[in-house]
């Protein structure tokens, strides 16, 4: 018999663990102790090849992972304990799979004996996270453990990516196996995700772009996650086709904004040039995006008159809200790639002067224009101004949910993919503080901005604690209305401006939070305070939060109001009292 | 046009719906049927009927019959949402192949006497179904089928003194030398 102790591949299930996340070349790892995960913490302490980060509560890890992961390519990686870790990180996995970000979770458990048991700190980690992961495993035997965490880096990263948990109970932990490096029948053999696109839709879609006279580009967060690649092929594509390009939220910095193609945002309240030309175009191109409700406006007068052309990695995104003519399953790199080369062979660029002339009209209605005012800050302002002042700089940028991240969408420009980290599909308040955590994390000598609102910030302002002991010099940009501000809108728009519980009384004062936190606290007042204050935040080596007081009662547009079409938008200048409220017909009457 | 006030479109579409059978060939793993029923309630997927059970203990297959309804658009979504689970290998529309057999089997208690007991038997005779428990007031009857064949025989026990049904659900397999 020969002597297993010597032999390098037999260890504990904590230090395959961590052998694991070595192997997948993980650098950095955001979690929280508790007692089902001390053996694999113990572990950490004898290594010095993955950075742990402490975060001060399990959804900041999982959110901060989330930010790393959306500005590297790399998947994040969380390690919470058992109980209320775990249920703790439901929501940025839920967030995770509604964004289609890599996660891998590790979850400890107790003892597999107690399982079932209602022991301290028990829940059915697999059971709540089933609907919330791409897939989820319990280990029950330590000579399982490398096969499922191999599994799990390769299910979170490969077709859609999406977030996995991986549940260990202690006992596991403690026992010991033997390991093996990644090997590919480490997978599940039904698991085969569709990369390649199909040659003759392919060929259909290319016939169809050739003989469009109103086309349009719509691409989403599948370009994002598809690589740099993608965004380069993309590109390419609008070059030498000339089209006209939309983005979803997610899909923002894949084409860049000052590219001559580019219509901005589209949706809700995305430009009316963009909208419109979804609306009236004759072929749409949808490059990894899933017609989502805040795309679409009402799906049986969305964009009526066009063949749709669908790329996405995931089949059950086709056909899901809206019919496509043409759907081709596949990475979109993939098949833009091919889809490409067969336009440069087989296709020549079509004449849509025509249709462009159209476009310059609706773009004429400059759909993002606002009251400039010298007493307040405005929020649209605000934005640019803190564009402005990141010229030059290499700025990440990340958001909560409201109002506020609405305004960052439509009002600072992305050039690059990677650079824009927001919670879209979920709408998660209290992303966008943790998520830049990560991002800095992954880009120490970056400038990562939090663009942030006064209510969205105080669900997860804890984490400020984390970044000053790490030292993340993160910048939380807060656009300060006092109020939830697309709460307060959608109360004046939809519910007769009867504000209930949306006003942020007693707000901290967050240039002495900032204080207590230990890290730098400023303010602007007034719009002659801000480029100067801007440029003390941008220029100060620590956390800072920045209490930017804008004007409270200050709406979002343009805005698809409910229930209407693309071509039923609501403009600036337009929306007087008595026009918002027969665009919202149904609507209770407007004070 | 007019929807109440919502940041939501209210309208809801009421196309026609149509009755599916889906096999679907899944790894047996703990927590897969959870996955699969889970699938359906977390997105409002109808069950008509499901019959699960191991088919090949080697390969650790297990084979999920699913009846459900849904408009066409429906389902596709559920077809493919259900493809794209991990430990699913395949799912096949077995109404849609048209080549497929279907078949449930159910056990049917009737309690009574006299001339009930002997019509009881007689439909029973006339159905195929077996008598696979009896006493003098009882029988407990055996009987497969598609599920319309097997629902009807349940309604003509009715009146005779039906106690309790237990269906098995509906399982299928496609016709031909071909495997799924």
């Amino acid at each position: 018999m020969t002597d297993k102790s010597h032999d390098p591949n037999q260890m504990t299930g904590a230090a395959m663990i961590v052998r694991a996340l070595i192997d997948h070349g993980v650098q950095h790892l955001f979690g929280y102790p508790g007692g089902a995960v001390l053996p694999i913490y113990d572990e950490i302490f004898q290594q010095s090849e993955v950075e742990h980060i402490l975060v001060r509560h399990e959804q900041g890890a999982g959110h901060a992972a989330e930010g790393y992961a959306r500005s590297t390519g790399k998947p994040g990686v969380v390690l919470v304990t058992s109980g209320p870790g775990a249920t703790n990180m439901v929501t940025p996995l839920t967030d995770a799979l509604m964004d289609s970000i890599p996660l891998v979770c590790i979850t400890g458990q107790v003892p597999t004996h107690l399982i079932g048991n209602d022991a301290f700190q028990e829940c059915d980690t697999v059971g709540i996270t089933r609907p919330c992961t791409k897939h989820n495993w319990l280990v029950r035997d330590v000579n399982d453990l490398a096969k499922v965490l191999h599994e799990a880096f390769y299910v979170a990263t490969t077709g859609r990516p999406g977030p996995v948990v991986v549940d260990v109970p202690k006992d596991v932990q403690f026992a010991t196996g033997t390991y093996h490096p990644p090997r590919k029948s480490d997978v599940h053999v039904s698991y085969t995700p569709r990369v390649k696109g199909d040659a003759t839709q392919i060929r259909k879609a290319v016939a169809l772009l050739a003989g469009a006279k109103r086309p349009v580009i719509y691409s989403g967060g599948g370009v994002i996650n598809s690589g740099r690649e993608a965004s380069k092929l993309l590109r390419e594509l609008v070059e030498v086709t000339g089209f006209p390009i939309t983005s979803t939220l997610m899909g923002l910095g894949a084409y860049p904004a000052t590219g001559k193609n580019w219509l901005g945002m589209l949706g809700m309240h995305g430009t009316y040039e963009s909208n419109m030309a979804m609306h009236d175009c004759d072929v749409m191109l949808c490059v990894g995006a899933r017609f989502d409700d805040r795309i679409t406006g009402r799906t049986d007068a969305f964009s009526p008159g066009s063949k749709k052309i669908h790329i996405d990695i995931d089949p059950s995104s086709i056909n899901k809200n809206i019919h496509v003519d043409v759907p081709i399953i596949g990475d979109c790199g993939n098949v833009l790639g091919d889809l490409l080369q067969v336009f440069k062979a087989e296709a020549k660029k079509p004449d849509i002067k025509a249709w462009w002339q159209e476009i310059a009209v609706w773009r004429a209605r400059n759909s993002l224009a606002y009251r400039k005012n010298s007493e307040v800050i405005l929020p649209q302002y605000a934005i640019e101004r803190l564009f402005e002042a990141t010229r030059g700089h290499d700025t990440y940028i990340t958001t909560e949910v409201g109002q506020h991240q609405m305004w960052a969408a439509q009002f600072f420009g992305f050039e690059e993919p990677h650079r824009w980290m927001t919670s879209g599909g979920l709408g998660t308040m209290g992303y966008g503080l943790p998520a830049a955590l990560g991002v800095q994390v992954a880009h120490p000598d970056s400038l990562v901005i939090d663009i942030a609102g006064d209510a969205s910030v105080q669900m997860t302002m804890q984490e400020m604690s984390t970044a000053v002991q790490f030292e993340l010099p993160i910048k939380i940009f807060i656009l300060n209305n006092q109020y939830m501000g697309m709460v307060r809108q959608w109360q004046q728009l939809l519910h007769g401006n009867r504000l209930s519980h949306s006003y942020s009384e007693a707000l901290p004062d967050f240039v002495k939070l900032a204080d207590a936190f230990g890290c730098v606290g400023l303010q602007a007042i007034k719009p002659g305070d801000l480029d100067g204050a801007l440029k003390e935040m941008i220029s100060v080596k620590r956390p800072v939060l920045f209490d930017c007081r804008v004007a409270a009662l200050e709406n979002c547009f343009p805005m698809i109001p409910s229930g209407k079409a693309h071509n039923e938008m609501l403009l600036p200048a337009e929306a007087t009292d008595e026009a918002t409220a027969a665009a919202f017909a149904g609507g209770k009457a407007l004070v | 046009m007019n929807q109440p006030a919502s940041a939501y479109f209210l309208e809801e579409r009421h196309d026609p719906t149509e009755s599916h059978t889906l096999s679907v060939l899944v790894q047996n793993e703990p927590g897969v049927l959870a996955r699969v029923i889970g699938l359906f309630s977390g997105r409002g997927y109808n069950i008509e009927s499901l019959t699960v059970s191991e088919t090949e203990s080697q390969k650790h297959l297990s084979r999920i019959t699913i009846v459900t309804t849904g408009t066409p658009m429906v389902i596709e979504q559920i077809k493919h949402q259900l493809d794209r689970m991990v430990p699913v290998y395949r799912v096949v529309d077995m109404t849609l192949t048209g080549r497929s057999i279907e078949r449930e089997l159910a056990m049917v208690k009737v309690r009574g006497g006299g001339d009930n007991r002997v019509e009881a038997l007689r439909l029973a005779d006339a159905f195929r179904a077996r008598v696979i428990d009896a006493t003098t007031e009882s029988f407990v009857f055996e009987i497969t089928g598609n599920s319309a064949k097997v629902s009807q025989f349940i309604d003509l026990m009715r009146p005779i003194g039906l106690v309790e049904v237990s269906r098995t659900g509906v399982a299928a397999i496609g016709r031909g030398p071909e495997g799924m």
